[in-house]
């Protein structure tokens, strides 16, 4: 599992994850977007066109980026989802907490 | 089909066990998509057995995977813990937003989901979690 920061645009700090965020990859995950967030940024949009899975580990780490964001009046907002993915999220009722996007520049549009 | 394996009840044991889901699965002819399900509620299952069969000790966990009738792949995980019915915990508040979202009660929400049939019993100092997955079209 990869992130890899792309770029700011607008003020959102563009980062692209790669591999899946499940049990073994969870706490790196979680370990490298605390890095990310406390370098500075509010607002970071996900692209998650390369992460073809994600359990309960993963959903858990996400929230915890989000609640972090949220101490600092940001958020994140999540882009290009597979539908496995999508899923997953619309099951756990996540996809009402958390803004998808079905492109960085839809989620882009919206700041 | 009848196969198993039985790994000890560690993180490190994952990718044995899903590679083996994964190809039960495919050799049943599920698509893709039903194969990633099945995928993950088995790896939802498993990592519930890690965290918490054996508070005290190491210990190992058995999955067999076999067809129960064409189209229906059943999986059956067994450990020697701790008494434990996964069916026992409750539901994640879905409507919670981010400040009251909980991060735990996921996994068995997806396993209650993604499985068409969930039985559990306790055999000799055995948990046996029996979940019949069908191939849904």
């Amino acid at each position: 599992m990869e992130i890899e920061k792309k770029g700011v645009d607008k003020d959102a700090v563009l980062l692209s994850v790669k591999g899946r965020i499940d049990e073994r990859t969870a706490r790196q995950f979680d370990k490298q977007m605390a890095e990310l967030i406390n370098n500075g940024g509010s607002c970071f949009i996900v692209n998650l066109s390369e992460v073809d899975y994600i359990n309960s580990a993963g959903l858990r780490s996400i929230l915890i980026s989000s609640k972090k964001l949220q101490l600092k009046a940001g958020r994140i907002f999540l882009a290009n989802l597979q539908e496995s993915v999508k899923q997953v999220f619309q099951i756990s009722g996540f996809d009402s907490i958390i803004p998808i996007f079905d492109s960085m520049e839809d989620a882009l549009a919206v700041l | 089909m009848e196969n198993t394996k039985k790994l000890p009840a560690k993180t490190e044991s994952l990718d044995e066990f899903l590679g083996f889901v994964l190809s039960s699965a495919s050799n049943l002819g599920f698509t893709p998509e039903r194969s990633k399900e099945i995928e993950l509620v088995a790896e939802e299952v498993l990592v519930n057995v890690f965290d918490y069969a054996y508070p005290e000790r190491d210990g190992d966990v058995e999955l067999r995977c076999r067809a129960e009738r064409p189209g229906a792949l059943v999986l059956e995980i067994e450990d020697k813990g701790i008494p434990f019915d996964i069916r026992s915990l409750g539901d994640p508040d879905l409507s919670a937003d981010i400040e009251d979202r909980q991060v735990g009660g996921l996994g068995v929400f997806f396993i209650r989901s993604l499985s068409d049939d969930i039985q559990y019993r306790r055999e000799d100092g055995r948990n046996i979690l029996t979940l019949v997955m069908e191939g849904r079209g």
